[in-house]
């Protein structure tokens, strides 16, 4: 009963949450299931012992991770006034993750203000004590306010606060050194000592030294920022105050959602309709092949442009079914992850549909149709175990294009909603900034900088992936 | 030859009739001409006279297939299918819905501009990543390579409307190398065009050069290459004389078929550079809910994308002697 009034929350599950949790779900079934089958085990240990390959899946873990926390949605209960029955909950949808960043996602500023600064951009009028008006540069509510007066003590305090998150990463980090020496050696019966002296020295199978250094940043960077952000703007406000860090942390669950939903959304219809062509062949396959030449000799950006066009207005004629503008905005996400995996099924169709044409000739193929053994029983033993490294390939790839695309078409208006944030709708908001005199830059350096790693360490990924994977070998 | 493109033609009817009816769905089924006329005429104290007059001067005021009110052949024509869609087969894209301009007439006007900056983005973009990926190809195994290699990652990684505001801000706020935006009629272009082409190459640049050298790197290890270094070619000719030749075919697959799209012009650069062309033709037709225009473009798109492929196909033979059209 204690507890229940502390946590007093109204979960929240949008329809984009919970394609994200049953993804989260499908890929541990996917690794569970894949732990069981020696050659993929071999190929995946292939992948990580790529350098560049565990150092990208550190980073790209990191950013799923705060996509997930972001995922989970709930509006807190409001403070019981008197003469109320029942408790109320707050308007606002918060996520788990806001939760942890706890204070940055409440402060705002009135405008503009540059990082670490505790000033605001622009000059105002200013009452002094004495009764006179000044226009000076006003101080920031929250940024630095715990500063003296002359903020002298800034370059200080934040060396302190640097210190401070050293001191932490080092403790975490160590928790997790000790972890992983801990299981690997109760693994192989070695001695603690000789398995952190094999790491150390590099002598190992899959390159932990590389992994543990690539957490270590990660994880002195995010104490960094989390003790700075305590008290500073790192990336400074935007024009209505917002803290740009925030923006563009809250920006990653939305370009995770639209690499990976979508993908899951254009899965089944590529899988099944590039397996029927080129199994079922005949009018089945002069079907599907009409269906995909048709949608793609659409160009790509007029399809998604008329498709979301036609989309928005309807949602507008409908407001009767998504009464609150966070459920508005959701379902304008989830439909422009539909609507990109109604364009982007075709590549991987016809690579499906020309792989089964090769396969469906192969001996044990015809000795299965010999014995009688049902077409959806050959699909499942034959085709769709040989078929999943090219789905594979085909998924990691795209997903580094799918966040590239979902910048460009949140800046031409036919995006997320302008209410969602995502790094296209904070570039569309600076991209005057850079035309202003003096030149407001930290908007779209954040907004580059997050994007940049998460899209670099797809790609880096994807090769290792790729690598691996594909059986003719192509560096 | 001729019989071939005929044949080829005849294939593609049945692809445009599938966009046609696609873009009717979206256009007149999801969103009826009433939700069009009150985009049009705004939310508040509208008529229904007022709705029905703009329905009647733009021709939405058809029935959608079939005219019962008519006789003959008049009962399929006096039909929004028939007027709306059917006439984009005889590239009569009609009026414009917001101001009824002739589009056939703004899109003769506006893909000048267009191609004036398409077609030497396409051809400077492809000579520098061929002479990129030949590069990366002669210093396989080497440090330069492996640099290059991670190079073109990192320009893949980066999005192209960085690009695009960064080259802006660089190149005409400080540097004051060319204008910031805009366009001019006549041989005065070519100060508004550096700009856009310069970083239209760029921002193509990572994934083309990787795409080119996957695709020599397969050649390159084949017995043709072999004989040609046994008999004393140097590696350069090799490179560009041999493997170039040889690498045509997936080349040419992957190029043709983009090059009668350049029509269609860039949508994200002739935003950002205010050039009066078809892409940013069709956004302002996309942000001021034009449906006429998108659906034109709609059509014009693939009608290209059509064309593109019949010449891919005929440029085989070109590159090719042991492919034969039939």
């Amino acid at each position: 009963m204690e507890l229940m009034e502390v946590f007093d929350i109204k979960v929240v599950i949008l329809w984009t949450d919970g394609l994200v949790f049953l993804l989260t779900f499908l890929a541990l079934f996917a690794i569970i299931s894949m732990r069981s089958n020696p050659y993929l085990r071999r190929t995946w240990r292939e992948v990580f012992r790529s350098k560049i390959g565990i150092s990208a899946f550190v980073v790209l873990m990191a950013y799923i991770t705060t996509g997930i926390l972001d995922s989970f949605h709930f509006r807190a209960a409001l403070e019981n006034t008197e003469n109320q029955t029942g408790t109320h909950y707050s308007g606002e949808v918060t996520s788990v993750l806001d939760m942890i960043i706890g204070q940055p996602h409440q402060h705002q500023e009135k405008t503009y203000s540059a990082p670490f600064s505790a000033f605001q951009f622009a000059k105002e009028n200013i009452e002094l004590p004495d009764g006179t008006i000044q226009r000076q540069y006003p101080r920031l509510k929250y940024g630095g306010s715990h500063l003296n007066e002359d903020t002298s003590d800034k370059v200080s305090d934040i060396i302190r606060r640097t210190f401070v998150s050293i001191l932490w990463a080092l403790l975490i980090w160590g928790c997790l050194v000790w972890l992983l020496i801990f299981l690997k050696a109760r693994k192989s019966q070695n001695s603690m000592a000789k398995i952190g002296r094999q790491i150390w020295s590099g002598r190992t199978d899959i390159p932990w030294k590389v992994a543990l250094i690539a957490t270590g940043i990660l994880i002195l960077s995010i104490s960094w920022f989390a003790q700075i952000a305590d008290g500073y703007h790192i990336f400074g406000t935007d024009k209505v105050g917002n803290d740009v860090f925030y923006q563009a942390v809250k920006s990653i669950r939305t370009g995770l959602i639209v690499g990976t939903v979508t993908t899951l959304i254009m899965l089944p219809l590529a899988i099944s309709l590039g397996i029927m062509a080129g199994y079922f062949r005949g009018w089945v396959d002069d079907v599907i092949q009409y269906l995909y030449t048709t949608l793609s000799s659409i160009p790509g950006v007029l399809l998604i442009a008329a498709a979301m066009l036609v989309l928005n207005v309807w949602i507008d004629n409908h407001p009767e079914h998504f009464p609150t503008a966070v459920q508005r905005a959701d379902i304008r996400l989830l439909s422009l992850c539909i609507i990109l995996g109604m364009t982007s099924w075709i590549g991987l169709c016809r690579l499906l549909r020309g792989e089964t044409l090769k396969l469906r000739e192969l001996g044990y193929v015809h000795a299965a149709q010999v014995f009688g053994v049902s077409n959806v029983q050959i699909i499942k033993r034959h085709f769709l175990p040989n078929l999943m490294h090219i789905v594979l390939i085909t998924v990691v790839l795209d997903f580094s294009f799918l966040v590239l695309a979902e910048a460009v078409l949140s800046y031409l208006g036919i995006g997320v909603d302008p209410t969602t944030s995502s790094w296209g709708n904070m570039i569309n908001a600076a991209r005057l900034e850079l035309a202003r005199e003096p030149v407001v830059w930290w908007s779209l350096i954040a907004a580059f900088l997050f994007m940049f790693g998460l899209v670099l360490a797809a790609n880096l990924f994807s090769d290792a992936v790729r690598r691996a994977f594909d059986p003719r070998g192509v560096s | 030859m001729f019989n071939y493109i005929l044949r080829r033609l005849a294939y593609a009817l049945p692809i445009l009739l599938g966009v046609n009816i696609i873009t009717f769905a979206l256009f007149f089924v999801v969103i009826t001409p009433n939700d069009m006329a009150r985009l049009h005429l705004g939310d508040k104290h509208i008529t229904q006279e007022q709705i029905q007059q703009w329905k009647h001067e733009r021709g939405y005021d058809k029935p959608l297939f079939i005219n019962k009110d008519s006789q003959g052949f008049d009962m399929v024509k006096e039909t929004i299918f028939y007027q709306k869609s059917i006439s984009l087969f005889f590239l009569d894209f009609g009026t414009s819905d917001a101001d009824r301009r002739d589009i056939n007439y703004d899109i003769s006007q506006r893909m000048w501009p267009s191609l004036a900056i398409a077609v030497p983005t396409f051809i400077v973009g492809l000579l520098v990543n061929i002479t990129m990926a030949m590069l990366l190809v002669f210093f396989r195994g080497t440090h330069i390579d492996t640099l290059g290699v991670v190079l073109t990652v990192i320009l893949m990684s980066i999005s192209s409307l960085f690009y695009i505001i960064a080259g802006q801000f660089l190149m005409s706020k400080l540097w004051h190398l060319a204008p910031i935006s805009g366009y001019e009629l006549g041989f005065d272009a070519w100060r508004f065009l550096i700009l856009p082409v310069v970083i239209g190459v760029i921002s193509g640049m990572g994934a083309g050069t990787r795409w080119y050298r996957s695709i020599f790197l397969e050649e390159i290890n084949r017995d043709y290459v072999r004989t040609a270094r046994a008999k004393g070619v140097p590696e350069l000719k090799v490179l560009f004389k041999h493997v170039l030749q040889n690498a045509m075919i997936p080349i040419l697959t992957g190029v043709v078929v983009v090059i009668p799209a350049l029509f269609m012009g860039n949508l994200i650069m002739e935003t950002f550079f205010a050039i009066p062309g078809l892409g940013s033709y069709t956004i302002e037709a996309i942000q001021s809910h034009d449906f006429s225009i998108v659906r034109s473009m709609v059509f014009l798109g693939s009608v290209l994308y059509i064309i593109g492929l019949i010449i891919t196909d005929i440029s085989y033979t070109w590159v090719d002697p042991r492919v034969r059209l039939s």
